[in-house]
């Protein structure tokens, strides 16, 4: 068992769990958006990140990723992780404004009308790679991947033509967080 | 390829023992005559592209031709990089050190006249000093390299890359014999622990550690261990790791394999970046040849220790020299950075434990070996020990590849070795780091170039760009200018990165233009640091330091813009405007035919005017100008 605490509350929890793992099951509340208990975690999003002191450094790091240590204090909710957090947000928002998840998240967190506005609106993805991991680790398909880089990056399937891989089962419309995937399905099905 | 391996009969025994390494040696020595001359053409890839190969070609053909004595014919070498590309290719005479610069084929007649047949050297093609316009005949007289301290370098421009008897008659390889007749891995560890030696690559880290943590997982998860040489060289303008591999790939090769050695493993790998042909080229041949000599391969000098390296090259961005992209990259997947722990010495390559070292830190190996940790440990500064090279660039006289002990100061590094600012311009800031490093301002030119004195005033060590920087730039657009190149790499996988590098490039483009607010510059400063937070890797962990340390050094000028509409620098085209001084102007209508845009009018021999409404702002005009009398208001 591994001791430390979170937001100065004592809490153990078992050698290889993440930080994440730990506070929900103490019922402190992360906001994640890539974080999907079926899949690996992937470390996109940032929007889980906590501050965390090991007693030598203080910094940031994703809570979905990051062990637990014996002796670390972490804080969910420091002046610096919310900076983040907004931040994220307020870009996601900017940029995917049709989203109600987004959107909600973005209230709780002081996001303002921003000058920044995107010309697709109609854009969902947040490339968050969840439907690419459920389809690889839970269905075991392998129909989608993340093609490009940068600001260019997209879901795609290869060639962007119809997976013949793709089974339709629907479990990356059931973990896309935006519901990006409603608009793509169709395309990566055939 | 160059004439390599022909130098090397590949039927040469291997060597057996550390012991017929030295003999090797001796016998290499006593085939050379000490006192023949040398002639140094350097075949780095600056002098390459200035037409070295000709020069060497046409020396060889003229020295055959003036038929001197025997005994005085000079041996011409083909060398990696000087350093000092900028006044390439350099032609260097051994043992005097007769320094020529900007030799062609044409200046070689005079050459073998003048200097060989009559003993004198030719005055134009010496070093002019920019400062005092004194002539410099020999090169450990040139301010640039009198003030430098070349370990890493020591080879370099000495040997022949191509030819391995070169290196072991230079003391290569002693190392690695004292390391396998009688070191064993710890005491290798001990030492590159006690000489503080700290990664070249970016991150700083002390490697004996690293190599202690890798060897303590190996021993927790007992299997297949490796280690790697980074040399994915991503940053705009440098170029100390290809200096290094293609003109000593000898030096990382040693180092790797004492590397191997401590850790147990049998499988390297060197990682070259793509636009490095030259870099591979080399590394290759080196390692054939040592593989032929046994120095690599199976059973390295008769020892048993089995250990071989690989060369692979660059996927081709800057992201993929992040470790973690690096690794993800050898074993053929996207090369995507991820988040750490686990660290490559825990679970690297194929999940196993891996050193993964920047090439400058593997170079620096061979010698802590040979010297000892207390040798190295003692110059520097005690936390950041031993020497590093520096690209130094852009507004001073001499621009170069420089190394010098660490602690030095930024000042002493432009002022002596870089002989100051060119023109009446004065200094105004030193970028450090690369990419991402930051802007430190002439007024803490006092600082000591060591790790933690460059993270303390908002910049880093970085793989070593230093790019120097006058009242002509406009900090604010120096910062924009470095935030396009990173926004570009971006790997895209998190979102403060991806997205977050591209909001601050908007507002900075906004400030050029005069737009924006005070409250948006606070707006901006929260935002880098949000992306310096909340990245995933070190390029969005970093990429904000350009915002950061000129906001914090030069808040005025980005005050400038926004609140007065100028630029400072009257570098940003929305905020200047240029204008004739009719009393400088001479009339020489030069500006008015070479204006893209039509905007300039004038009788000859009477002052000319530029209609402001039809200029672009492409600034020919005050190229052109020779009374100066074009301004930029
Ligand atoms: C975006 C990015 C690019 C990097 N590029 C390089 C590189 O080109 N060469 C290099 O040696 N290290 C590079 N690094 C640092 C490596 O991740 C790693 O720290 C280094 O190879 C470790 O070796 P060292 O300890 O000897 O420096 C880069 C890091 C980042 C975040
Ligand atoms: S910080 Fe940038 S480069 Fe690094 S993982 Fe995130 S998006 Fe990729
Ligand atoms: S939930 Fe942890 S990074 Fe997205
Ligand atoms: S290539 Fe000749 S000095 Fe750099």
């Amino acid at each position: 068992m591994i001791s430390f605490t979170i937001n100065d509350r004592e809490v153990t929890g078992q050698e290889g769990w993440t930080i994440l793992e730990v506070a929900k099951w103490h019922g402190i509340d992360i906001p994640t958006l890539c974080y999907h208990g079926a899949v690996e975690p992937y470390g996109a999003c940032r929007l889980c990140v906590v501050e965390v002191d090991d007693g030598q450094q203080r910094r940031l790091v994703a809570s979905c990723l990051h062990p637990v240590q014996e002796g670390l204090k972490v804080q969910t909710d420091s002046e610096r992780v919310k900076n983040v957090r907004r931040w994220i947000l307020q870009m996601m928002v900017d940029e995917h404004p049709g989203s109600q998840r987004i959107k909600e998240l973005a209230k709780s967190y002081g996001v303002k009308e921003s000058r920044f506005k995107s010309d697709r609106v109609e854009d969902l993805c947040i490339l968050c790679g969840l439907c690419v991991r459920a389809c690889d680790e839970v269905v075991g398909a392998r129909a989608i991947s993340l093609g490009n880089r940068g600001v260019r990056k997209e879901v795609a399937t290869t060639h962007r033509l119809p997976s013949p891989e793709c089974v339709a089962c629907g479990t990356c419309l059931y973990v896309c967080p935006t519901g990006a995937m409603e608009q793509l399905f169709d395309r990566i099905r055939g | 390829m160059r004439q390599i391996s022909t130098a090397l009969k590949l039927d040469e025994n291997r060597l057996a023992s550390p012991a017929a390494l030295a003999a090797y040696r001796e016998s290499i020595l006593a085939e050379r005559d000490p006192n023949r001359p040398i002639i140094i053409v350097c075949h780095g890839t600056g002098c390459l592209a200035t037409n070295s190969p000709k020069v060497a070609d046409t020396l060889r053909r003229a020295i055959a031709a003036a038929g001197l004595q025997a005994q005085v014919v000079p041996e011409i070498k083909t060398t990696g990089c000087h350093g000092f590309c900028s006044r390439g290719p350099l032609v260097i005479f051994h043992p005097t050190g007769l320094f020529y610069q900007r030799v062609q084929p044409e200046d070689v007649e005079e050459i073998v006249q003048t200097t060989l047949l009559e003993g004198k050297p030719v005055e134009r093609l010496l070093y002019v000093d920019p400062n005092t316009g004194e002539h410099i005949v020999h090169d450990h007289d040139i301010p640039f390299y009198k003030y430098q301290q070349r370990l890493v370098l020591r080879n370099i421009g000495k040997i022949d890359p191509a030819d391995i008897r070169d290196t072991i008659a230079a003391g290569g390889y002693q190392s690695l014999a004292k390391v396998l007749a009688g070191m064993t891995p710890e005491e290798v560890i001990a030492v590159v622990e006690t000489s503080g030696l700290r990664g070249r690559g970016g991150g700083g880290f002390l490697a004996g550690r690293k190599w202690r943590l890798a060897v303590e997982n190996v021993r927790k998860s007992p299997g297949p261990v490796y280690v790697v040489g980074n040399g994915d060289e991503g940053d705009p303008g440098a170029f100390m790791d290809r200096t290094l591999m293609e003109g000593d790939p000898h030096a990382v090769l040693e180092g790797m394999i004492i590397g191997a050695y401590a850790l147990g493993a049998q499988q390297g790998y060197i990682y070259v970046r793509l636009e490095y042909p030259l870099a591979v080229r080399h590394l290759s041949v080196a390692i054939e040849q040592a593989r032929a000599l046994g120095l690599l391969g199976q059973n390295i000098l008769g020892t048993g220790f089995d250990f071989d390296i690989k060369i692979n090259r660059g996927a081709g961005a800057f992201v993929c020299g992040e470790e973690t992209a690096l690794i993800a990259s050898l074993e053929g997947r996207v090369g995507e950075p991820k988040t750490r722990p686990p660290y490559p010495a825990e679970k690297g390559l194929w999940n196993r434990p891996t050193i993964i070292n920047n090439v400058e830190t593997w170079g620096n190996v061979p010698q802590i070996i040979e010297k000892g940790a207390d040798w190295f440990a003692g110059m520097g500064v005690p936390h950041s020990t031993g020497t590093k090279i520096f690209s130094l660039v852009g507004k001073v006289n001499n621009v170069g590849l420089v190394e010098v002990p660490m602690g030095i100061t930024l000042g002493r590094i432009v002022e002596e070795i870089g002989g100051g600012v060119p023109g009446r311009d004065e200094f105004k800031a030193v970028q450090t780091g690369g990419p991402s490093g930051g802007c430190i301002p002439w007024e803490l030119k006092d600082t000591p170039v060591d790790f933690d004195s460059l993270t303390r005033v908002g910049s880093m060590m970085g793989s070593g760009g230093m790019i120097v920087m006058d009242k002509r730039d406009c900090m604010v657009d120096v910062a924009k200018y470095f935030l396009e190149f990173l926004m570009d790499e971006s790997c895209g996988k998190c979102v403060p990165c991806r997205m977050g590098l591209e909001r601050m490039h908007a507002m900075l483009g906004e400030f050029t233009m005069g737009k924006g607010s005070l409250e948006d510059l606070d707006e901006l400063h929260s935002l880098a640091e949000g992306i310096k937070d909340g990245s995933l890797c070190a390029l969005g962990g970093t990429a904000p330091n350009p915002v950061l340390s000129t906001i914090r050094y030069f808040r005025d000028e980005y005050e400038a813009h926004i609140l007065h509409k100028t630029c400072p620098g009257k570098v940003c085209r929305e905020l200047i405007t240029y204008a004739i001084n009719s009393e400088l102007c001479n009339g020489c209508t030069l500006c008015a035919r070479e204006c893209p845009a039509g905007a300039i009018t004038g009788v000859k021999k009477k002052p000319h005017e530029i209609n402001s409404s039809l200029c672009i702002k492409c600034g020919v005009c005050f190229e052109v100008c020779k009374p100066e009398a074009v301004e930029i208001l």
